[in-house]
């Protein structure tokens, strides 16, 4: 589904990683970890196509990021459900419009009514549908932007430190629709410093742990 | 053609969600009003400005190329039979409807602002003048002036051309510089909306990167943007087509009087016509200068 081949990527000082490979089958789960700063944001980008790499290959079902016509990169991300570090929304939205945003730009408005309660229940947000993203606390935007990831029930989830701001019997109800969405077939990658969470979804699913360092993506040790 | 009407008929539908997904920016949205009120209020002056001198041009060039002047002059005893000879001429020229030498009261009437009503016509070596009316394509006036010159020695043919050509020319100049006015009026409101819509584009960067980033294609968010800008500027381009319609009809002087270029500035029947076309043409600069605007910025922002 997802395919780097021999990916490097350089901001203007230098390289930040090179020669790295990694492919996203179904029903993959893994979780990318390293130190800060060492490029995991960038890695998930590369995977969604927000970014091209400056060297190698990444493919999205077989196709090459780069030349990819902005159209096409626009149906392959409906294909991919992204938790961004930073949960983007649009503020003068209220949140149930924000989570229905995917089916919204898809054409598939109408669909939400039947999803949409339901996933904002599971993530607890049934109650704050009608207030707007600038209203709600980081633990709340994170669970909402969970919740927008998956709505379209895409093929490949990726999340940026999604148990960031939220406490922990929320990262474990997090993490369990993760791992039920991933039995179901999809492939998950999650980039995030919680080892409590890595050990307990290792407890539930086959999981590979990667770790990003020194420029290089190592499968990490048998502690996580 | 039919792609084009069905483009139109889904941007006046609209998508409720589409649009939702764009904040109201209060700004642009009062500039692209403003400008197209502005700009159509321009338009319909000018645009009354072009047909008023469209109007004089018609109207000098009819009046003056049916109507020419003999002026016979001779000595007193030879007057009369000159002038007869050239009304003679005249009668048997073919393209002329009637031709009538002006009685003394007629010229001392002509005469009278420049000489006063005292003017002792008797006494003076005035000369006798004869009204052409032509018809149909007019008549041949070199022929003409070749007969009399025979026939009439006296006499000199004023068909009007010295005067009539610089008029036409003036007038058609006018109608011109309207037309140049419309077209920069257009220029400028295309400019203005895209200044406006990249404005509008700038400010909404961080919702163009969310819509992309959940998988919003190119032509949805350009969508939004320009439906906005295509329905602000016909609505403001409507109202200003009205007040603009409504000045036009106050201006003092007439369409219906002839007036000259200034106090004949209007619309005259079905002239008003074109004054609904005004609001849809506003509109489809908007749409085409929001939507090169808006493909423009979302190449950039790739």
């Amino acid at each position: 589904m997802i395919e780097l081949r021999d990916v490097a990527y350089s901001y203007g000082g230098g390289e930040l990683f090179s020669g790295l490979s990694l492919a996203l089958a179904p029903g993959s789960f893994h979780f990318l970890t390293g130190p800060s700063g060492a490029g995991k944001t960038t890695l998930l980008k590369l995977c969604y196509g927000d970014l091209v790499p400056t060297s190698g290959e990444v493919a999205l079902w077989g196709e090459p990021t780069t030349g990819m016509a902005r159209d096409g990169l626009a149906l392959n991300r409906r294909r991919i459900g992204v938790v961004h570090q930073d949960c983007q929304f649009l503020d003068h939205l209220p949140l149930g419009d924000n989570v229905a945003l995917p089916l919204t730009v898809a054409g598939r408005h109408h669909e939400a009514a039947a999803y949409l309660p339901d996933l904002l229940a599971w993530v607890g947000l049934t109650r704050h549908v009608d207030r707007r993203p600038p209203e709600l606390s980081g633990g709340e935007r994170q669970r909402a932007a969970l919740a927008r990831a998956v709505i379209m029930s895409p093929e490949v989830i990726i999340a940026d430190e999604p148990t960031g701001n939220i406490d922990w019997e929320m990262s474990q109800r997090l993490l369990a629709l993760l791992v039920e969405l991933n039995r179901m077939g999809k492939a998950v990658l999650i980039a995030t410093h919680d080892l409590n969470l890595i050990r307990s979804a290792k407890a539930q699913v086959a999981v590979r742990t990667l770790r990003l360092k020194d420029r290089q993506l190592l499968a990490a040790g048998a502690d996580l | 053609m039919k792609r084009a009407i069905w483009t139109a008929l889904s941007l006046l539908a609209g998508d409720a969600q589409a649009d939702r997904s764009v904040p109201p920016t209060g700004f642009t949205a009062r500039l692209t009003l403003f400008t197209a009120a502005a700009m159509a209020l321009l338009a319909v002056f000018a645009l009354s400005l072009s047909l008023a001198a469209g109007r004089l041009a018609v109207r000098w060039s009819d009046e003056l190329a049916q109507t020419s002047t003999l002026r016979i002059s001779a000595p007193a005893e030879q007057m009369a039979a000159q002038t007869a000879a050239a009304l003679e001429v005249l009668r048997t020229t073919p393209g002329i409807a009637s031709a009538r030498a002006l009685t003394e009261e007629e010229e001392q009437a002509l005469l009278t602002p420049w000489f006063g009503p005292d003017l002792p016509l008797d006494a003076l070596p005035i000369p006798r003048l004869i009204e052409i009316e032509a018809e149909g394509r007019g008549y041949d006036a070199t022929g003409l002036r070749a007969r009399l010159q025979a026939e009439v020695p006296g006499a000199v043919l004023d068909d009007h051309t010295r005067w009539r050509e610089p008029l036409v020319a003036a007038a058609g100049k006018l109608r011109g510089l309207g037309a140049l006015a419309i077209v920069l009026i257009g220029a400028s409101t295309a400019a203005m909306i895209t200044l406006a819509a990249q404005s509008a584009l700038s400010a909404n960067a961080q919702v163009i990167r969310v819509l992309r980033l959940v998988g919003a294609r190119d032509a949805y968010i350009a969508r939004a943007f320009v439906r906005r800008f295509t329905l602000r500027a016909l609505s403001g381009a409507a109202a200003g087509t009205f007040i603009g319609a409504i000045l036009v009809a106050l201006l003092p002087g007439g369409v219906q009087d002839g007036g000259s270029v200034l106090t004949g500035i209007g619309f005259s029947g079905a002239e008003w016509l074109w004054l609904p076309l005004i609001p849809p043409l506003a509109a489809a600069v908007a749409f085409a200068a929001t939507r090169g605007a808006a493909r423009r910025m979302l190449e950039r922002q790739s």
